[in-house]
């Protein structure tokens, strides 16, 4: 038979073959070979030791389910009582008299979605302005510091932002930013009343200042997972380079900066420390953003430790059951639609 | 001393993919055996079933049997037991990124358990001498990491780490494709020493690598096993058609 | 609809203009936002370091009205509470993380944890430190550092279950296949082989949440109340820094304002460097041998 292959220099018995210089042969196993296969014989099946590891590794896993479901237990034992006095209505009246008895979580409501909307005013258009400046703008050179940079701000505790606003922030909006408002915009009815620095507007900016990073740093994210192509079609009829943005970036990414913002909220919403450090701490509600005011994150902050009867405990517990479920909400929804954009891959915790 | 494996009615599976057909094969003992076919030919997941390595993939599934020497591989022994008596050398070196040289080739031995430093020492030596890695290395190896070794010495590592638990049988699967022709060299050098001592089955893309060391060759197609014979027959006088077409450069 | 696409004169300068007030809004916002991070960095620096002497990390706050003292007993009361809360969260994190990278992959399970985990990471700390309490502090009829540690060890958990997964996800299978190729157990092999060779990045995750909870002050208020005096019991209330920053932030003593300035710069410059680290880490790919 005819064979067109390129036949090997000496085909025969392969051992026939010479072995090349250098290689030193073994030719019978020493007599540790047969100890270390008797060891290795020896050691069993490990299927025991495997299975156990497993399942101690999803009862860790699992743990997490545990760990929600444990603080709703908790929350929802606790605040039995004020649940079953009030009811319901405990959310739509205005009323704090612990000397009474007497609780109603509207004005503590009011204040955080006051702070927290004027939170996301401020911060989303900023926010989404240093997104698309790192991700389309940016010198590449610059990119890293700066992201660094908003990194920091996003790792700055709460009680240190406090701090600072307390005695910078505070001073800054009663001197100069609020009688300017005041002058100029008090005919909307927004900036009127006595003008202690604290309130509502603190609160606000202080909080945009806090969210800031994280609606950032997840608009980047989105931003960046929309493909090349979506950008390079846009180019390629003529656009400029906002006009790109807009329509092959933005419009695209729509749902996950939809996703990054509502995460935001959910943050501004739960946020204690430094809204307790300047929102004035009084359960009232007014039209004014000068106005002192709460939130349900800070009036537990500064009333649980003096809640000396089970009632006033109660009430307030609830509040923080009502905080509970509404970030919960808002995060699980904020994340879906986050995941729906990047799709499922791990993102960073931020 | 290596063993012989016969194999029997295997089928395997990659999902709904009927990757392997009724397989039926003797693999003589202490020889060296070449797997030879065209890329997709499932002479890759036949190793794999030899050491119960397909069935790590969640979808991967084996029936029929394989006897290593007197066991049963899928039998009452456990999957781990099986793979400490075979050892397995990959397509692209894998040696552990964080551990020296040393602790490489002794990783077999001391992640179950063994501690005996002296011997171990001695095994470390005789194994990297066995796959002619010793004077290459011997001066720092516990300083250098696994990792910072060229191709053909990695490969090499790998070889050794895989003989230091002392085998029965060898299986590489085309371990010189990703390397360089001196190295290829070397280490088809080093299987024509070793096959005296252990059982070794080869899978190559490389017809002129099976018929240099291989005693006995299988010819795969299609998930089917079309001819096993004698390397010599198979390439001078191949008794099917298509292995005839095959090493004859006609596909594959 | 030709209308929209003409392109006569004033149409292109509109969108010309367009494109760079465009811009010039992304850079004025990036310039409004880092300017309030440098401000509060550099009144930081300020106020802080010229507060800043030994006395602070040697001496417990004097009395009021007294000048001096310091905040010794609050770092170390912050220091047992970041080992207590690691002794949980850093086990069952890593643990949960393992879960999700080697026994879960692409499983609905999988998944729910992963999207459990992330919201859990956005519950209000205030919420954890009314549950902790509930739990712990309400039965034992008082506070005690190891409350303190539960709440912020249980509030580690998702940051690191996934940068852990994350890690590990990155370590190549050829590896895990190697290992299983030797015939070595399957735990053996996720700890010794696969946990070992992503280690740094798993490090640098605890690192971050170590970095987070440093500075969390909410949970304390209802779990270790703080501590004026030198205390190491567990069982007791301790003192922990960013508590202690509140408590004299929001005094009216400013003897007690320049130490909760000291205070919140030691806490800056241990997150900072620990921020710095971790990024240093995980952008010069120091993940050494995850190729």
């Amino acid at each position: 038979m005819n064979l067109k292959i390129q036949e090997p220099k000496e085909l025969g018995s392969p051992e026939t073959m010479a072995p090349v210089d250098g290689v030193v042969s073994v030719a019978t196993p020493p007599p540790q070979t047969s100890e270390i296969r008797k060891y290795l014989l020896g050691r069993g099946s490990s299927s025991v030791a495997d299975s156990g590891f497993r399942w101690l590794m999803l009862l860790c896993a699992v743990s997490i389910f545990g760990i929600v479901a444990l603080i709703a237990t908790e929350l929802i034992l606790r605040s039995n009582l004020s649940i079953n006095k009030f009811g319901l209505a405990f959310f739509f009246k205005q009323a704090w008299d612990p000397v009474n008895g007497d609780y109603g979580a509207l004005p503590f409501i009011f204040g955080t979605l006051v702070s927290s909307i004027v939170a996301l005013i401020i911060a989303v258009p900023l926010a989404v302005g240093v997104a698309v400046f790192l991700t389309e703008m940016c010198p590449k050179v610059l990119r890293g510091p700066l992201s660094f940079l908003t990194e920091l701000l996003a790792a700055i505790p709460s009680v240190v932002y406090g701090l600072w606003a307390v005695f910078v922030l505070v001073p800054l909006l009663r001197e100069d930013i609020n009688p300017f408002l005041m002058k100029t915009l008090g005919w909307t009815g927004l900036f009127a009343g006595p003008n202690f620095g604290l309130g509502l507007l603190a609160a606000g900016v202080i909080l945009a200042i806090m969210i800031l990073p994280i609606i950032s740093s997840l608009t980047r994210e989105v931003m960046t997972a929309v493909p090349h192509t979506q950008r390079e079609a846009v180019l390629a009829l003529g656009a400029t380079r906002w006009e790109m943005i807009r329509m092959g970036v933005l419009r695209n990414a729509r749902i996950g900066i939809v996703g990054a913002v509502i995460l935001g909220l959910g943050r501004a919403l739960g946020e204690t420390m430094a809204v307790t450090m300047v929102i004035g701490s009084r359960p009232e509600i007014s039209h004014s953003l000068l106005a002192l005011g709460h939130s349900m994150a800070s009036v537990i902050a500064n009333e649980f430790s003096e809640a000396s009867d089970d009632l006033y405990r109660s009430a307030l517990i609830e509040i923080g059951l009502a905080l509970f479920i509404v970030t919960i909400i808002v995060n699980a929804f904020a994340r879906l639609l986050v995941w729906a954009v990047t799709r499922g891959a791990p993102a960073r915790a931020s | 001393m290596g063993v012989g494996i016969e194999v029997k009615s295997l089928n395997a599976w990659y999902g709904s993919n009927h990757t392997l057909q009724d397989i039926n094969l003797h693999i003589p003992a202490n020889q060296a055996t070449a797997l030879i076919g065209p890329s997709g030919c499932g002479k890759s997941t036949f190793v794999r079933c030899l050491n119960r390595m397909h069935e790590t993939n969640p979808i991967g599934k084996v029936t029929g049997t394989v006897r290593m020497g007197d066991t049963d591989v899928y039998g009452d022994a456990s999957p781990v037991e099986i793979r400490r008596r075979v050892g397995m050398v990959f397509q692209r070196p894998n040696p552990f990124p964080t551990m020296s040289i040393y602790d490489n080739v002794a990783s077999g031995l001391r992640l179950n358990g063994f501690r005996n430093r002296r011997v171990l020492d001695e095994v470390v030596e005789r194994s990297l001498i066995s796959a002619a890695l010793w004077d290459e290395v011997k001066a720092d190896l516990k300083k250098k990491s696994g990792a910072s070794l060229s191709g053909g010495q990695q490969q090499r590592l790998c070889i050794a780490r895989a003989l230091a638990v002392d085998p029965e049988v060898l299986l590489m699967d085309e371990p010189a494709s990703a390397l360089d022709p001196v190295s290829t060299a070397k280490i088809e050098d080093l299987i024509f020493q070793l096959k005296s001592q252990y059982t070794i089955v080869i899978v190559t893309h490389n017809m002129q690598q099976a018929a240099r060391v291989a005693e006995r060759t299988g010819f795969f197609l299609n998930g089917k096993l079309v001819e096993f014979d004698s390397t010599h027959k198979i390439f001078t006088n191949p008794g099917d058609k298509r292995t005839e077409d095959y090493i004859t450069g006609r596909f594959g | 609809m030709a209308s929209q696409y003409k392109t006569s004169a004033a149409n292109r300068i509109w969108r010309t203009t367009a494109n760079h007030l465009a811009s010039g809004l992304a850079i004025l916002s990036t310039i409004l936002v880092i300017a309030p991070l440098v401000a509060i960095f550099i009144y930081l620096l300020y106020k802080g370091a010229s507060s800043l002497n030994l006395a602070f990390f040697t001496q417990i706050p004097k009395p009021v009205g007294e000048n001096g003292g310091g905040m010794a007993n609050a770092i170390v009361g912050s220091g047992i509470l970041l080992i207590i809360s690691s002794l949980l969260g850093v086990p069952i994190g890593i643990a949960a993380g393992i879960f999700l990278a080697e026994f879960g992959r692409g499983t609905r399970l999988a998944n729910m944890v992963r999207f459990t985990a992330d919201v859990l990471n956005g519950v209000p700390s205030i919420v954890m430190g009314i549950a902790v309490y509930s739990l712990i502090v309400l039965p034992q009829k008082h506070f005690s550092a190891l409350a303190g540690g539960v709440a912020l060890g249980i509030m580690m958990i998702p940051t690191i279950t996934r940068t852990t997964e994350e890690m590990l996800l990155m370590v190549p299978n050829a590896v895990r296949e190697a290992a299983l190729g030797l015939g070595v157990p399957n735990w053996r092999s996720v700890l010794s082989i696969t946990l070992r060779t992503a280690s740094p990045g798993v490090i640098t995750g605890c690192m971050l949440a170590f970095a987070r909870i440093a500075g969390e002050t909410a949970p304390l208020i209802f779990t270790v109340l703080g501590n004026q005096f030198w205390s190491v019991n567990l069982d007791q209330p301790i003192a922990a820094l960013p508590l202690q920053i509140y408590v004299y932030a929001i005094s009216p003593y400013d003897e007690w304002h320049r130490l909760a300035w000291a205070g919140a710069l030691v806490l800056i410059v241990l997150i900072v460097v620990s921020v710095s680290l971790v990024r240093y880490v995980t952008t010069r790919g120091v993940l050494k041998g995850a190729s």
